[in-house]
C-alpha cells in the first residue's frame, strides 16, 4: 500500500535510544502505547479465562438433567451475568480496541504514541477495580443475577435486593468511563496524528476499524450510562425512572438499553473484521479486494447500527408497523457485511495462499462469522422471533458472531501480531492443534444450539425437560474440548515467551504491507521519532 | 501534546459524549410525549370533552382490573363490558374496597389493547388521572368517562377492530409506599429482606 522512509529507527544510534524507565513505573504508571496494549492484552486474558471458567460450570450443569452444581435460579442467573459482562467488557473489548488498537493504531499510522498518553494509563487503570466489582457483583451475597440485559423490573430493589447488583452497575460505569476515555484517544490519534501522506483513504483497515469503533463507543455508551445511573438512582435513591408505581415504564429501559446494546456488537466485531482483512491480505499476497468498498461498508455497519435497536424487543409489544421498520433496517445490515465477507473472499480469489496459522483463524473467522450473520437475518424476521425470542436459538446466533466470530479474530491477530510484538516464534504444531481444538469445540458446543432453541429450550434456565437432554450432553463435551483449547492457549504463550527463536522485521514477508512491519521485531519503546513519509 | 489541536479535538469528543448523556436523560420526557401523541403502547387519549360526531357503528369495551400485590385493595370493574357507538361519550364504573386498617393510596395505570387503538381511544374524565386515597374499610366507585373516535372504522389498520379491551393495574403510590415502610422492606441495603 504505500512506502516509507527509513529513517525511523536508523538515525537514533545514540546510548539512551531505548531508554526503558524501571519495572514499577514502566507497568503501572505507563504512558507508552505498546506497554499499555500489552497490559490490555493480559488482562484481555484473565478476563477470558475467569468468563470461560464461568462458561464450563455453566456446561457442566446444563450436561445432564436435574444436576445440582449451580445451587439456584438465582445463582444460575449471577452466572450467566458475570458470564457475559466478563467477555464483553473484560475480554474481548480490552483484547480487540485495548490491546492490539494501542499496539497497532499508532503504529500503523506512522505516530509516536496516542494523542493522550495519560489519558491511556487511566483508561485502562480503570478497568482493573471494574473488573473487581464484577467479580463482587459474582460472589456478595446472591450474587447480581439480571442478565448483561440489566432489564428492569428484574433488576430493581424487589428482585435484585443485595448490594451485588449495585456493585456491577458500578462497574458499568468504570468501564464505560474507560471505553470512552480510550474512545476519544483513539478518534483524536487517527485525525491528528497521521504520518505525511497517510491520508484517511491510504489508512490501513485496522485503523479505519478502531475509527468507526471508537465513533461507536462515543455515541453509545453515554446512553448506557445514563440508563444504568436512572437504574441505580430508582434502586436506592427512590426515583421511579422504570417504576410503574411511580409514573415510569420498564420499557424506555429496553430502547435505551438497546441502543447502547445493538451498536456494542458492532464495537466487538468492527476490530476483529480489521484484523482479518490484514490477515487475508497477507496470506493471500494481494492487496485487499475493493479497499474503500471495505472501509466504507464499516462506515455503514456503524451508522446502521444506531437505527436497528428494538429489533432486540419484537415481543415488547410494538405496533405490526414498528416492527416492519426495525426488521427491514436490520435486514440492511446484511448488505455491508455481504460486502465484507465477499471483498474476503475475492482477496483470497487467484492469491498466493499460505495456510499459516493466523490464515487458518481467519478463514475460520469468515466461515463462523457467516454462519453467525446467516442465523442473525433468521431471527431478523419480526415474526419468526415471535418463536425464537429468548431461546437457544438465539444464544447460538450470538455466540457464533462473538463467541466464535470475534474471538476468532482476537486469536488470529495474537498469532499473527505476536512476534512482532515480543520478537519471538510461537510453536507452530501446538497453534495449529490450538486452532482445531477450538474450532471443533466451539462448533460442538454451540450448533446444537440451534436446534435446542428450534424445539423450544428457553435461555437462562438452570435445567430444561428431559427432551432436551442430547443435545446438551454435545454441547458440553464441545465446551469442555473449548476449553482445553483455551488452556493450551495459555501454555502456548508460556512456550512463546521461552522461546529463543528471534524474528526478522518482517516475518510473514510479501502481503505484510503496513508500517508495523517495518519496525524491529519487537519494536523499540519508542518509534517513529523521526516520521515516516507515506507516498 | 495534549493542547493545540489535540486539546480540539479531545473537547469536541467530550461534549459529544456529555450531549449524549443529556440525550439520555431527555428520553424519559420525550418518551412520555411520544406514547402520548401516537397512542404508542395502547397510551389512550386524554381529551378532548366532545367527540367529532356520532356514527351509527357499534363497538364493545370490555373492562379489566389489576391490582399489584402490595395494595391491599379489592380493585374490579363494576360492569365485565359495554356495547357503544362509536362517537358516543359513555360512563363506567369500577369498585374499590380497602382492607387494610389504615389510609391507603394508590395510583392506576392503564392502556387498551390491541395497542393500535390508543390514539382513537379518548379518555375525559378518569380515576386514574390523579392518586386515590382510601380511608380503613372504605367502599369506593370510581367512575371514568370515554369515547371512540369514529375514525377507527375509517382506518384501515384498525378497521377489523370490534373490541376494545381498557385496562387498569392499581399500583401502591411510591410515597404511601415509603410512609407505610413497605419500600424499607425492600431490600437488605435499604432494610430487612421481603421474603
Amino acid at each position: 500500500m504505500s512506502s516509507y522512509s527509513d529513517a525511523a529507527h536508523d538515525a537514533h544510534g545514540h546510548d539512551h535510544h531505548d531508554h526503558k524507565p524501571g519495572f514499577f513505573v514502566r507497568w503501572f504508571c505507563s504512558t507508552n502505547h505498546k506497554d499499555i496494549g500489552t497490559l490490555y492484552l493480559i488482562f484481555a486474558a484473565i478476563g477470558g479465562l475467569t468468563g470461560g471458567v464461568l462458561s464450563i460450570i455453566m456446561r457442566a450443569q446444563l450436561a445432564a438433567p436435574g444436576s445440582h452444581i449451580v445451587s439456584s435460579g438465582q445463582a444460575w442467573n449471577a452466572l450467566v451475568t458475570s458470564h457475559g459482562l466478563l467477555m464483553i467488557f473484560f475480554s474481548v473489548m480490552p483484547a480487540l480496541i485495548g490491546g492490539f488498537g494501542n499496539w497497532f493504531v499508532p503504529i500503523m499510522i506512522g505516530a509516536p504514541d496516542m494523542a493522550f498518553p495519560r489519558l491511556n494509563n487511566i483508561s485502562f487503570w480503570l478497568l482493573v477495580p471494574a473488573y473487581a466489582l464484577i467479580m463482587a457483583g459474582q460472589f456478595v451475597g446472591d450474587g447480581a443475577g439480571p442478565g448483561w440485559t440489566l432489564y428492569p423490573p428484574l433488576s430493581n430493589a424487589t428482585y435484585q435486593s443485595g448490594p451485588a447488583m449495585d456493585f456491577v452497575l458500578f462497574a458499568l460505569h468504570l468501564a464505560g468511563i474507560s471505553s470512552l476515555l480510550g474512545a476519544i484517544n483513539f478518534i483524536t490519534t487517527i485525525f491528528n496524528m497521521r504520518a505525511p501522506g497517510m491520508t484517511l483513504h491510504k489508512m490501513p483497515l485496522f485503523v479505519w476499524s478502531m475509527l468507526v469503533t471508537a465513533f461507536l463507543l462515543l455515541l453509545a455508551v453515554p446512553v448506557l450510562a445514563g440508563a444504568i445511573t436512572m437504574l441505580i438512582t430508582d434502586r436506592n435513591f427512590g426515583t421511579a425512572f422504570f417504576e410503574v408505581s411511580g409514573g415510569g415504564d420498564p420499557v424506555l429501559f429496553q430502547h435505551l438499553f438497546w441502543f447502547f446494546g445493538h451498536p456494542e456488537v458492532y464495537i466487538m466485531i468492527l476490530p476483529g473484521f480489521g484484523i482479518v482483512s490484514h490477515i487475508i491480505s497477507t496470506f493471500s499476497r494481494k492487496p485487499i479486494f475493493g479497499y474503500l468498498g471495505m472501509a466504507y461498508a464499516m462506515v455503514a455497519i456503524g451508522v446502521v447500527g444506531f437505527v436497528v435497536w428494538a429489533h432486540h424487543m419484537f415481543i415488547s409489544g410494538m405496533t405490526v408497523d414498528t416492527r416492519a421498520y426495525f426488521m427491514a433496517a436490520t435486514m440492511v445490515i446484511a448488505v455491508p457485511t455481504g460486502i465484507k465477507i465477499f471483498s474476503w473472499i475475492a482477496t483470497m480469489w487467484g492469491g498466493s495462499i499460505r495456510m499459516e496459522v493466523p490464515m487458518l483463524w481467519a478463514i475460520g473467522f469468515i466461515f463462523l462469522f457467516t454462519v453467525g450473520g446467516v442465523t442473525g437475518v433468521v431471527l431478523s424476521n419480526a415474526g419468526l422471533d415471535e418463536t425464537l425470542h429468548n431461546s437457544y436459538y438465539v444464544v447460538a446466533h450470538f455466540h457464533y458472531v462473538l463467541s466464535l466470530g470475534a474471538v476468532f479474530s482476537i486469536f488470529a491477530g495474537f498469532y499473527y501480531w505476536i512476534g512482532k510484538m515480543n520478537g519471538h516464534q510461537y510453536p507452530e504444531t501446538l497453534a495449529r492443534w490450538h486452532f482445531w481444538m477450538t474450532f471443533i469445540g466451539v462448533n460442538l458446543t454451540f450448533f446444537p444450539m440451534h436446534f435446542l432453541g428450534l424445539a423450544g429450550m428457553p435461555r437462562r434456565y438452570v435445567d430444561y425437560p428431559d427432551a432436551f437432554a442430547g443435545w446438551n450432553q454435545v454441547a458440553s463435551y464441545g465446551a469442555y474440548l473449548g476449553g482445553a483449547a483455551f488452556l493450551l492457549f495459555f501454555y502456548i504463550c508460556f512456550k512463546t515467551f521461552t522461546s529463543k527463536q528471534h524474528l526478522a522485521d518482517n516475518y510473514w514477508g510479501e502481503g505484510a504491507t503496513t508500517l508495523e512491519w517495518t519496525l524491529s521485531s519487537p519494536p523499540s519503546f519508542h518509534t517513529f521519532e523521526e516520521l515516516p513519509r507515506i507516498r | 501534546m495534549a493542547g493545540g489541536r489535540n486539546g480540539l479535538v479531545g473537547g469536541a469528543l467530550v461534549a459529544v459524549v456529555v450531549g449524549m448523556v443529556g440525550l439520555s436523560f431527555a428520553s424519559v420526557p420525550l418518551y412520555r410525549l411520544f406514547c402520548a401523541a401516537t397512542g404508542y403502547g395502547g397510551t389512550p387519549q386524554i381529551g378532548p370533552e366532545a367527540s367529532p360526531g356520532v356514527a351509527t357503528a357499534l363497538i364493545t369495551v370490555r373492562f379489566d382490573a389489576n391490582t399489584a400485590p402490595n395494595l391491599p385493595w379489592n380493585f374490579a370493574p363494576a360492569q365485565p363490558e359495554t356495547r357503544l357507538h362509536l362517537g358516543e361519550e359513555q360512563v363506567a364504573f369500577y369498585t374499590a374496597k380497602n382492607e387494610a386498617a389504615t389510609p391507603v393510596t394508590g395510583v392506576a395505570v392503564y392502556n387498551v389493547t390491541p395497542d393500535k387503538v390508543g390514539k382513537y381511544f379518548h379518555k375525559t374524565a378518569c380515576f386514574c388521572f390523579n392518586e386515590q386515597t382510601l380511608a380503613p374499610g372504605q367502599d369506593m366507585q370510581f367512575p371514568l368517562s370515554f369515547w371512540v373516535d369514529p375514525a377507527i372504522a375509517t382506518d384501515p389498520e384498525t378497521a377489523g377492530v370490534h373490541t376494545i379491551t381498557l385496562s387498569y393495574t392499581f399500583l401502591r403510590s411510591l410515597d404511601d409506599a415509603a410512609k407505610s415502610g413497605a419500600l424499607a422492606k425492600a431490600g437488605p441495603h435499604v432494610g430487612p429482606l421481603l421474603r
